[in-house]
């Protein structure tokens, strides 16, 4: 289909669009990426992913040949901390050849339209592209007293987020508070997780604030990949970033099996870069692949940077992790870390629940059978998180 | 008579909706209203006063770790804790970087969309591009071949039909004045900018561990520990990467973002003319060089400047700052007129707007989730503005003359300073400023480091059991946006009362029970709309003050609410 567009008042321009969308490969030749370094950074999701290597040339062939797929990014009560994250993104060439690569089509904090004109835009993907389109939700839902606490254009964000989400083939949820409300949970406005306010969701959460843009991209070539979200836990969160305890990725762990410990702020072990746990570090009981894949282009994550964890990707942190700068109830301090492994099995055994929640992920994918194209490329069988402790059901 | 309604209001951080009355073609009246609410100081409420710096900072990831900052100085400020001047230097070296990277996305990524249509860049030649910005600067990327790239990639973007972030601008305006060639330099910069502020901001990953959201905040001083001997922290050769990194800012800011001010600023000359509002300004000062309570110390004065005399500069009193909630969705105790001191504040909220999906606000009543914060009951402007007109009228020699260079430049009197481009003008002056007191920041971390002077952290007050049992403080923080303060009470260790009062609140808040208008708000009256339909000059005036509308709206509630919490295990 051709439709014919006006960039300019007076200059009509005919353009495709709809099926003959250009897809991401013809879209990145264009802007002068070679096909050497598509290849490198298939290769680099693929591992971003816990794909065996033989992924890249799938995750390559897939975007190949999907068309170019268009996002929405709706912010409800957020702080643009997502935004702001995914606006730093570097590594590995993630943004670059992920983002811009997607039709990205509204996101009030950097879109070029305002006001009713930019509203429109949305009721025209919803219109033209039901069911293909992906939504980014930022920011919690309020849902007090009718939704009131936040309206853009005169509608509430439940809502906007009910129209938006509905029709989309994937929703993923930035942050802490679209997951599961974040902080804003905590005040009186009733605010809750996308995946709360509006049910039957085809759902990622990305938990932690902010989240991190590298896992952003990497589910979101997965789904370009291969037609469906990546292996999920039973909070939906992507299991090869939220799988793994954070304190057995952390470079100071040695130090906490040697027992060298940072006993005040500035003293010599904090110098020397001993471990933070008696400060109050919750990296013992967090789950995060932050110590791995770190920020701003890979250059630190707050415990090389010398403070605690704080384990911001972690269910209900503010509320479950709070107080910040108290040390985790019984765990070993000197010697072997049993006990920490003890306290970690509550997180993982969390992430264990993922192949379950996988199956419900494969059923609403056939169910959304019009989907965004998919390159018949096969799935992997689901990665298995290694936990230290039978499965056994999460709490909640 | 038409009723022009912008919501949402895009390329600023949170909801904002503008109203506005046209009449013969210009504004004649305008209301500002912040459409979303939180409650952050609510929840702050009964915890450890510590962590509140990690709370805070939620309140906004765009002007991410500028909350921090207040918040703990608030807490310092209640406890009388004085921290060492290490962390003295590391946080002014984040929140310099903060500023730096702050105001060139803005400038870009914000606000240039106002001016610079993007397909007229398709009509622009390579060839005179390059010569234009050969003109203005001999920055490396000025050639014709880049500018060529560039327009390619912009008209197959338009050809694809997939214009993304693009697709609903207002192009074409006749309130858009550049040349071809002005556009297509502009865009190209614009692409560029995204790519320097990611590297630029990786200041903030090794001093604070991540970007949004740095994690090395401590009341008491910072989390990031000093020693030239330890390969772990903070030692010459990672202090040799900050300054790669400033180096790269410097270039940058006098080398593009600058140049292309001016540039663009030659073409719209009537801006200078428009936009002033209240000619109040306040800057709460900042940049202290020793103790926060030397305020004569700081590199960015304190200060008021009222009806646009700059002949004065009138004294500050935090205990004059009051809130009014006239015309807000709040209750207070003492009724509608009540106007509180944020001490003393509360917040009661209590939506009175139309039932959603509505069309318009009630104007004549409550009408905005943002209060109306003024000084000794009069209205401020906050932000690069006042704090540049603040400290020319203080006599700071390096501000007086990066203004008095660049009118003289431009032609324009210091006047011209009162306008929406006069807001833009100051923001890009105070970077260069900044820049300057960067390099300074880290001469002074490696020079005590070479003494040896380690510390990052008083310790004295981080137990509880030394607090008093009653505490109150204020902290504050000249912000990329302007002045920010936190206003914190401690009861029994824990917080009794929270309140920010925060940049955008004191630009975007609505009229007051006397009704006098706020910032934004005056600084819309007599702006031109060509086209109702499109009202392109209303965005300049309003993103000329970088509104930041999740940090604007705010809550304290003094009747201590309970509130469930699940326990640690």
């Amino acid at each position: 289909m051709r439709v014919t567009i006006q960039p300019m008042p007076g200059i009509p321009l005919e353009v495709p669009v709809g099926e003959e969308r250009s897809t991401v490969l013809e879209a990145l030749t264009r802007r002068g990426v070679s096909r050497r370094r598509f290849l490198q950074f298939c290769s680099a999701m693929a591992a971003a992913l816990a794909l065996p290597s033989a992924y890249g040339p799938r995750i390559a062939r897939a975007l190949e040949s999907s068309p170019r797929p268009i996002l929405l990014w709706r912010e409800f009560q957020d702080c643009a901390g997502n935004t702001e994250s995914m606006l730093r993104s570097s590594h590995p060439d993630v943004a670059e050849v992920v983002l811009e690569t997607l039709s990205w089509e509204y996101h009030e904090t950097i879109m070029a339209g305002a006001g009713h004109q930019a509203e429109a835009v949305i009721e025209r993907v919803r219109r033209e592209h039901k069911g293909e389109y992906i939504v980014i939700v930022e920011g919690a839902i309020p849902t007090a007293e009718g939704g009131i606490y936040c309206t853009i254009g005169g509608k509430t964000a439940l809502q906007l987020a009910r129209e938006v989400c509905s029709d989309a083939a994937l929703v993923i949820a930035a942050g802490a508070c679209a997951w599961d409300g974040g902080f804003v949970a905590s005040g009186p406005t009733g605010a809750v997780g996308i995946g709360q306010a509006v049910s039957g969701l085809n759902l990622v959460n990305l938990g932690g604030c902010p989240m991190n843009s590298a896992n952003a991209a990497a589910v979101l070539v997965h789904y370009l990949t291969f037609g469906e979200a990546p292996p999920l836990d039973a909070y939906r969160r992507p299991l090869f970033a939220y799988g793994h305890l954070i304190h057995d990725q952390c470079e100071r762990r040695a130090h906490f099996d040697a027992g060298r410990y940072v006993e005040a702020w500035g003293d010599a072990g904090h110098r020397k870069g001993w471990c933070l746990y008696k400060m109050g570090c919750k990296g013992p009981e967090a789950t995060f692949n932050c110590p791995s894949v770190r920020w701003n282009d890979g250059t630190s994550w707050p415990v090389q940077a010398g403070h605690g964890c704080i384990g911001c990707a972690s269910p209900q942190f503010w509320t479950q992790m709070s107080p910040f700068y108290e040390r985790l109830p019984n765990v070993k301090l000197i010697g072997l870390d049993l006990d920490a492994q003890t306290i970690g099995l509550g997180a993982v055994a969390a992430v264990a629940g993922a192949a379950t929640v996988h199956g419900v992920g494969m059923a609403i994918k056939k169910r959304r059978a019009r989907a965004v194209a998919v390159a018949g490329e096969e799935p992997p069988p689901t990665v298995e998180p290694q936990p230290d402790a039978p499965p056994e059901a999460p709490e909640g | 008579m038409a009723k022009v309604i912008i919501d949402p209001v895009t390329r600023i951080e949170g909801h904002l909706r503008i109203e506005a009355i046209v009449e013969g073609g210009e504004v004649r009246e305008a209301f500002s209203s912040g459409t979303m609410f939180r409650g952050m100081e609510l929840i702050l409420q009964g915890r450890d006063p510590r962590e509140a710096w990690l709370w805070a900072q939620r309140i906004c990831g765009v002007c991410t770790t500028v909350h921090a900052l207040a918040s703990v100085r608030a807490v310092e400020d209640a406890l009388g804790i004085e921290i060492p001047p290490n962390a003295r230097l590391i946080r002014s070296i984040i929140a310099g970087a903060q500023h730096i990277q702050d105001h060139v996305i803005h400038f870009y990524h914000l606000h240039a969309l106002d001016w610079v249509d993007v397909a007229k860049a398709l009509e622009a030649d390579p060839a005179a591009t390059a010569r234009l910005a050969g003109s203005i600067s001999d920055w490396p990327t000025g050639s014709t071949g880049n500018f060529k790239q560039v327009k390619d990639r912009v008209a197959t973007l338009v050809a694809s039909g997939q214009l993304s972030l693009f697709a609903s601008g207002y192009w074409g305006h006749p309130a858009y004045q550049l040349p071809a060639e002005a556009n297509l330099l502009a865009v190209a910069h614009y692409l560029e900018a995204l790519e320097w502020q990611r590297d630029v901001i990786r200041i903030h990953a090794v001093l604070g561990g991540k970007n949004p959201h740095p994690q090395t905040y401590l009341v008491g001083g910072m989390a990031s520990a000093v020693d030239p001997a330890s390969p772990e922290v903070i030692n010459l050769e990672r202090v040799g990467f900050l300054r790669e990194r400033v180096q790269a800012m410097r270039a940058f800011v006098e080398q593009v973002y600058v140049p292309d001010l001016k540039a663009i600023a030659g073409f719209y000359p009537e801006w200078f003319a428009l936009g002033a509002g209240h000619r109040n300004y306040l800057s709460y000062g900042d940049a202290p060089t020793g103790s926060i309570h030397d305020t004569g110390s700081y590199a960015f004065p304190r200060g008021i400047i009222l009806d646009g005399d700059l002949r004065t500069v009138h004294p500050f009193d935090q205990t004059k700052v009051t809130e009014s909630i006239a015309r807000s969705y709040y209750d207070y105790s003492g009724g509608k007129e009540e106007v509180r001191h944020p001490w003393n504040g509360e917040t009661k909220p209590n939506y009175t707007g139309p039932t959603p999906p509505f069309e318009e606000l009630t104007t004549d009543a409550e009408y905005s989730w943002l209060k109306a914060p003024r000084y000794d009951g009069k209205v401020m402007e906050v932000g690069p503005l006042a704090r540049v007109l603040v400290a020319y009228a203080s006599g700071s020699a390096r501000i007086r003359s990066l203004v008095d260079g660049t009118l003289a430049e431009l032609g324009l009197p210091a006047t011209a300073l009162f306008s929406t481009l006069g807001r833009v003008a100051a923001r890009a002056l105070e970077t260069v400023f900044l820049l300057d007191l960067m390099d300074g920041w880290l001469d002074e971390l490696t020079a005590n480091m070479g003494s040896g002077d380690l510390r990052v952290h008083d310790g004295t007050k981080w137990d509880p059991s030394t607090w008093p049992a009653e505490a109150e403080g204020w902290g504050h923080h000249e912000a990329p946006r302007g002045s920010l303060g936190h206003w914190v009470r401690i009861k029994d260790r824990k917080i009794a009362n929270y309140q920010a009062v925060v940049p955008s609140t004191w630009n975007a808040g609505p009229r007051d029970l006397q009704g006098q208008t706020g910032p934004y708000e005056a600084a819309l009256v007599g702006t031109p709309v060509a086209d109702p339909e499109r009202p392109l000059e209303i965005l300049r005036t309003i993103h000329s003050f970088d509104p930041c509308l999740a940090c604007a709206v705010h809550v304290i509630d003094a009747t201590g609410r309970e509130r469930s919490r699940v326990q640690v295990r």
